[in-house]
């Protein structure tokens, strides 16, 4: 129910029954600008008394919101758009109200974003990025500086997190379709933040100069050595020496803490200018823009600020909680965030026991180590990466939210899932022959992911679904062939075995039962 | 030229690590384990005393500066000055050595390694069952030899306080334990005590921070508990009208 209670020019006020109390609003030129205020009574008349008390003051918020503002703020705001600004992307940008969980990490991987350069800026301030001096000045940091260890360890954890939170993102854009038009820019340039972070995380990590600093680099590095006809110039150029050296060092400092860093906040900018343009998806994958009200107001939608700013921060408070509790009690995660042969200084006489990435790049180190061939190993993790980009092309189904998708999606997504986490944990591991053969597997079924979310695109024929599944079979098995020999027979069948018939099922049960049937999306969002 | 050397890389990485956790897997060594404290102020007192006697003369810390040590330790720094100071040594100095590394290696034929951060890189159990794991070698250059670090041109600086040990292998030539051949100024209780000490000490010389980030990171944790329970009522009281 609503009711105009006063009228003053071009602007009402007006209430609106919410929890069976009246709540006040101030419309200005047609315009609903949210004033949220309770009066705290269910009875009109007195709701009116109680208006009328604040209208004054609701008056000079409903200015201040429409641009008229006086004083300090509005001679800025008579130069610069600040109160426009607050408007459209916080206190009248209107999110779907049923964001659940999945929501928050958007938010805190722009807070991780924000502690890596207010952590790194004092790192700077004290670490020398000299062949000679570095490992002792990362030392220093540790013991000699005031709260350095504080600030070393927040960026090094800080680096985990980030990398935690952003995969966590990555997830709920695949489970709710977030990628899916309109939003396919979105999901481009948050794969250009990921790589851009990526770049950023190895380059960060050369600079403690130790062991694993070192050695990683050079298996990095190595790997676009692999890259036909210029591959070894490309090696020397990268590195500024034959081998790395001080002047991989510096080179790398300049672009972690200048280059990379503004690369990526750039395209943050670009991630959230392109996500205000057409609005936030939801765990419905409705369309909250296609039901508004009279005046031009989302159904569905609520203002990002007060709703979502208040409700992120109870998200920050768990994510710093569980931060602090890894940089006070373990901020080497068990070798994991900070790895044990890193506190020896690196010596390229010495190649440690045993050369593991650091924990966020592992699944795509698995996918490189599969394929013994070093260049198609690293075409294959190369590929891995690039595939990302296509999703939104790749998968082009209507449905986007996983409520609303088939039982075999399900089961894509899950499966994707934990091949991803086990590609991860084979990465730190020793590739045992057993290892290697899970590794190879899980790398197909990698791929296998993003070609049955093409095949369930849409509803497929049976001569499609067929030759699909065929051509699947025929691209893994042509591999295996070409190396089973008598030693590796039974582990090549086995997991050849295994993955065809996890095709098999994923292609052809849509033509025998109702797995792939999807369920009708709502035309509004559900609680 | 590099394409093989990236080769090289990639199949020695796959391959080395099997060779090595083969030969890591020294059952005996593993069996110490050291019983790490370093809230026990007295053990760490005296480590670093164990320290400075036993193990200073050729390992250096050189990233443990002495006036924290002092301050860490409780140790007032004018005791500190009377017995922990070598080499006139001014007290905010770290704990480096006067041996040249071309003397070690004439007398060693290797450096011996700065100390300030094995029990990080390679952890307590390594520096206690090093200390621990000595054996008479006739055929090494040193008369021991050492499970934990076999052939490794350390001289064994504790036999006077342990005693003189041989070692006991199965038939495969797997250590399997020690045999006393004499006693040493130390029963076997106090000296698996006092390499206890010495580790416990390494292993605060590997982060001295330790000390502090456990009773900072609680009240930081009180701080983001009671904040985020603000921040959860605030938030569902915002809520209230969204329905």
């Amino acid at each position: 129910m609503e009711k105009v209670l006063l009228r003053d020019g071009e602007i009402t006020l007006h209430t609106r029954e919410r929890s069976n109390k009246w709540q006040m609003y101030i419309n200005i030129k047609g315009t609903d600008v949210f004033v949220r205020k309770s009066t705290g009574t269910s009875n009109l008349d007195e709701a009116a008394k109680i208006a009328g008390k604040y209208y004054d003051q609701l008056k000079e918020t409903a200015n201040i919101a429409n641009n008229s503002a006086s004083g300090v703020i509005g001679w800025i705001d008579a130069r610069l758009p600040i109160l426009s600004f607050i408007r459209d992307h916080l206190t009248q940008y209107y999110a779907p109200k049923n964001f659940n969980f999945w929501y928050f990490f958007g938010s805190l991987a722009f807070l991780i974003l924000f502690l890596q350069i207010f952590t790194g800026i004092f790192l700077a301030m004290h670490y020398k990025p000299d062949a000679k001096l570095a490992f002792d000045s990362v030392e220093f940091i540790m013991r000699d500086v005031n709260l350095g260890w504080l600030i070393r360890y927040m960026h090094s954890t800080g680096a985990s997190a980030f990398f935690v939170v952003v995969y966590l993102h990555m997830f709920r854009a695949l489970m709710y379709g977030s990628f899916k038009k309109p939003r396919e820019l979105i999901w481009l340039f948050g794969v250009f933040i990921y790589l851009a972070l990526m770049a950023e995380a190895f380059m960060g990590y050369l600079l403690p100069w130790g062991q694993m600093s070192y050695w990683g680099a050079q298996v990095i590095i190595n790997l676009f050595t692999t890259i036909p006809f210029i591959g070894p110039e490309l090696g020397i150029w990268i590195r500024g020496d034959f081998a790395i050296s001080d002047p991989t060092l510096t080179r790398f400092f300049a672009l972690h803490i200048v280059a990379v860093p503004m690369v990526i906040l750039l395209l943050v900018i670009l991630h959230l200018a392109a996500l205000h343009t057409v609005g936030s998806n939801n765990p419905d994958g409705v369309e909250i823009k296609k039901n508004k009200d009279e005046r031009g107001v989302p159904l569905d939608g609520i203002p990002f600020h007060p709703y979502y700013t208040v409700k992120d921060f109870v998200g920050i408070g768990v994510f710093l909680f569980l931060f602090a509790l890894t940089v006070f009690f373990v901020p080497e995660m068990g070798g994991y965030f900070l790895e044990h042969a890193n506190f020896i200084p690196a010596n390229p006489l010495v190649t440690p026991d045993h050369i593991a990435p650091v924990w966020y790049f592992t699944p795509f180190y698995s996918i490189l180590r599969a394929i013994p061939d070093p260049a198609f190993g690293a075409l294959a993790m190369l590929l891995s990466i690039v595939v990302l980009f296509f999703l939104p092309w790749i998968d082009s189904n209507p449905i986007k939210s996983i409520r609303y998708r088939s039982t075999l999606f399900k089961i894509n997504l899950f499966t994707f899932v934990i091949g991803f986490l086990i590609l991860g944990w084979l990465g730190v591991k020793a590739p045992t022959p057993l290892y290697s053969a899970l590794a190879l597997r899980f790398s197909e079924m990698y791929f296998i992911f993003f070609a049955l979310l093409f095949f369930y695109s849409s509803t497929r024929s049976n001569l499609f679904s067929y030759i699909f599944s065929g051509a699947i079979i025929f691209l893994i098995s042509i591999y295996d062939l070409s190396r089973i020999s008598a030693d590796n027979y039974i582990i090549v069948t086995v997991g050849l075995m295994s993955v065809i018939l996890f095709v098999i099922f994923m292609t052809l049960s849509p033509l025998y039962s109702s797995l792939n049937k999807e369920k009708e999306v709502p035309d509004r969002v559900t609680a | 030229m590099i394409r093989k050397i990236s080769l090289f890389f990639i199949i020695f990485i796959t391959t080395s690590n099997l060779a090595n956790s083969a030969a890591q897997k020294n059952e005996l060594a593993s069996k110490y384990e050291a019983n790490i404290s370093i809230n026990n102020k007295a053990s760490l007192q005296r480590g670093a005393k164990y320290f400075v006697n036993y193990c200073s003369g050729c390992h250096s810390l050189k990233y443990m500066r002495m006036s924290t040590l002092a301050e860490d330790l409780g140790i007032d720094e004018a005791l500190f000055s009377q017995n922990l100071l070598f080499n006139n040594k001014k007290i905010g100095e770290t704990m480096t050595i006067a041996m040249k590394e071309s003397d070690a290696i004439e007398w060693f034929n290797a450096v011996p390694p700065d100390l300030s951060l094995t029990a990080r890189s390679k952890g307590a159990n390594y520096i206690y069952s090093k200390l621990n794991t000595y054996y008479q070698d006739d055929s090494s250059a040193t008369g021991y030899n050492n499970v934990a670090l076999p052939n490794s041109s350390m001289p064994n600086i504790l036999a006077g306080l342990q005693g003189e040990r041989k070692i006991i292998l199965d038939s495969k030539e797997n250590p399997l334990g020690f045999e006393k051949v004499s006693n040493g100024a130390l029963s076997e209780i106090e000296y698996k005590q006092l390499t206890n000490d010495i580790t416990n000490f390494l292993v605060y010389v590997s982060e001295p921070a330790k000390l502090r980030r456990y009773s900072i990171g609680f009240w930081v944790l009180m701080f983001l508990f009671v904040f985020t329970i603000i921040a959860y009522y605030t938030k569902k009281e915002f809520w209230k009208d969204v329905h």
